[in-house]
């Protein structure tokens, strides 16, 4: 099993291979085109008019002139509404994000590293939950917090959000695997507290996770659209998510029965780039634990 | 010496550290205890007790489920989410694996690390941006592609989005946002099959099929349940895509495509709270037995 002799058929291999190589980087490079094409359009339609969108080159960039039309046309719909649902959206995600990660790494570990009465409910109870996206609660939520009085009120989404059981579970699966148990039985024969070891050993470690749970709890919240929808029904108050839905409403080549606040197609491209730049940014931060395949080591059987 | 230690430091039949170990692991789950309470159990159970309840709070039994049931749309909003259902795990277990799999055979780690982050971007997109977007790319006077769509004989938005058309768009839709990241998971496992493993396969002679459909493919099974579980729980909440697209059609599409559609509408439009919670009640027994039926079928959590 030396190592010459694993690599001398991988010498032959792009001769004897060239057809299924071209058939496979064809594979990849037409769904290259599939995810990012829309991305590019979206980002060159923003710098466009509605009359350049529509007779110009598709790929064509528009001008900074068009551009900055669109950005004021934009700004301008409902006195820079845009900008408000902008703050909402950060406002909502940030509270549930700080609220999710103070509850779910402890919960994770807890869930994972000790023994306690009802453990093994709690981890069935987290994988049903898990299965139930708050999309079909969404009724039942309304109905809760309204009787609690607080629609309305930005805790009726926050606090929803805040639950987060696939973290929970991420979490449980991390530490489960990726943290030997002896690491926090020796710090324990040291003499630190349970919190002591939670604090010195386990959250130092937890990094990778903390990063993931933070992220996709922060998309999740971010891009969430049913439950604000219902819950926060006034435009002061919508999420940038069902602030550009309803600005939806306001373009007339979608539709027609728009009356004079009318939006064109650019502009509304314009804010969806909006919406999505905070999620771009906070992944291009992530990215390094999600696409270097953070999973290393949280599957390992 | 330890047992004897142990023995006699116990009020009980177990060692003091470990009670004390209890006491922490409540306290660390405190808080997600009482999430889990007031954001999943309570509204479940709300849920329950407003579906066999009638308007006025008495017990009602069937009949909030026999009259949405009876509603014309209700059968209809079915056939649309299970046919949506159907392309939409389809075309994930397919392409994901299949993708996935061509990726981790690239001899080039940047070229396959470059393709994992563009196929991940749209992921930013979720939500109503994703919608969006493709109400653009669907729209033959602006789309990219709309020589493509001509081709295929749609020359107006409305064509591209007719009725029978829309469990696709949808899939495509949700296959655009949602795969890159199920690639990166499938790719970090595959990482994961130990190396002696795919040498053994190697020596063997196996060949890049033999290897993908004997070995690699087995041990992502449970990753492949995992993801086809969550994806079905996901989809049959379809909300979003269809309401904005009922707001961009032009009349075309309507607002009771999706069962969470229709769940919108007896609450907060026909004010028929327990008709809602009925319809909110079957998605979860729904989603949560096919889980049941595939994690109890796969083994996926037997490691527990």
């Amino acid at each position: 099993m030396s190592r010459t002799h694993l690599q001398a058929p991988a010498r032959r291999r792009p001769t004897r291979n060239l057809v299924p190589r071209l058939l496979t980087g064809s594979f990849l490079v037409v769904f290259l085109v599939f995810f990012v094409l829309p991305v590019l359009w979206l980002v060159l339609a923003a710098t466009k008019t509605d009359q350049q969108l529509v007779h110009g080159n598709p790929l064509s960039i528009g001008s900074w002139h068009a551009f900055k039309a669109n950005w004021d046309a934009l700004t301008g719909f409902q006195d820079n509404a845009i900008m408000q649902w902008l703050g909402n959206s950060t406002l909502y995600a940030v509270i549930s994000l700080v609220i999710t990660l103070c509850v779910t790494i402890p919960a994770g570990y807890a869930l994972a590293m000790t023994e306690f009465r009802g453990r093994h409910s709690l981890l069935v109870a987290t994988l049903v939950v898990m299965l139930m996206p708050t999309a079909t609660l969404v009724v039942p939520l309304f109905l809760e917090v309204n009787a609690v009085h607080l629609i309305g009120s930005m805790w009726s989404i926050i606090l929803p959000y805040s639950f987060y059981p696939f973290g929970v579970y991420l979490t449980y699966i991390y530490f489960s695997t990726a943290v030997p148990k002896d690491l926090l039985a020796a710090a324990r024969m040291d003499g630190c507290s349970e919190f002591g070891v939670f604090r010195h050993i386990a959250l130092p470690l937890a990094t990778p996770v903390i990063a993931l749970v933070g992220f996709f709890s922060f998309v999740a919240n971010w891009t969430n659209y049913f439950l604000p929808y219902v819950m926060l029904p006034e435009s002061s108050q919508m999420p940038i998510q069902v602030g550009v839905g309803s600005l939806l409403s306001n373009v007339p080549s979608f539709n027609p029965a728009v009356g004079t606040t009318a939006i064109e197609r650019p502009q509304l491209a314009l804010a969806t780039l909006v919406a999505i730049t905070p999620v771009l940014v906070v992944f291009l931060f992530a990215q390094r634990f999600l696409v270097s395949g953070m999973l290393a080591g949280a599957t390992k059987e | 010496m330890t047992v004897v230690n142990s023995s006699t430091s116990s009020a009980g039949r177990r060692p003091r550290g470990t009670d004390r170990r209890s006491r922490a692991g409540i306290a660390f789950v405190a808080g997600y205890v009482i999430l889990l309470i007031a954001f999943g159990v309570l509204p479940t159970g709300y849920a329950v007790y407003f579906a066999f309840t009638n308007a006025g709070g008495t017990f009602s039994g069937f009949s909030n489920f026999i009259t949405t049931a009876q509603d014309f749309r209700f059968m209809d909003a079915v056939g649309h989410v299970a046919v949506y259902l159907l392309f939409w795990l389809v075309s994930l277990v397919v392409f994901v694996v299949g993708l996935s799999l061509l990726l981790h055979r690239l001899s080039s780690g940047v070229a396959s690390k470059s393709l994992r982050f563009l196929y991940y971007i749209p992921g930013a997109l979720a939500g109503a941006a994703s919608v969006l977007v493709w109400l653009f790319m669907l729209d033959p006077s602006v789309s990219p592609v709309s020589s493509l769509l001509g081709t295929l004989g749609f020359h107006t938005f409305g064509e591209v989005i007719a009725p029978g058309n829309l469990a696709l768009l949808f899939t495509i839709i949700a296959f655009w946002t949602g795969a890159g990241g199920w690639i990166v998971v499938m790719y970090g496992a595959l990482n994961n099959i130990p190396k002696d493993v795919m040498e053994a396969a190697h020596i063997d002679g196996a060949n890049a099929w033999q290897t993908a459909w004997c070995v690699q493919i087995p041990m992502l099974r449970k990753w492949i349940v995992y993801m086809v579980i969550l994806a079905f729980a996901a989809g049959a909440q379809l909300f979003v895509e269809p309401q904005l697209l009922s707001l961009a059609s032009v009349g075309v599409a309507g607002r009771d495509y999706s069962l969470n559609q229709l769940t919108y509408d007896f609450a907060f439009q026909m004010n028929n709270i327990n008709g809602a919670a009925a319809v909110s009640v079957e998605l979860l027994v729904v989603s949560v037995s096919v889980a049941g039926i595939f994690v109890a079928r796969s083994g996926f959590f037997d490691a527990d």
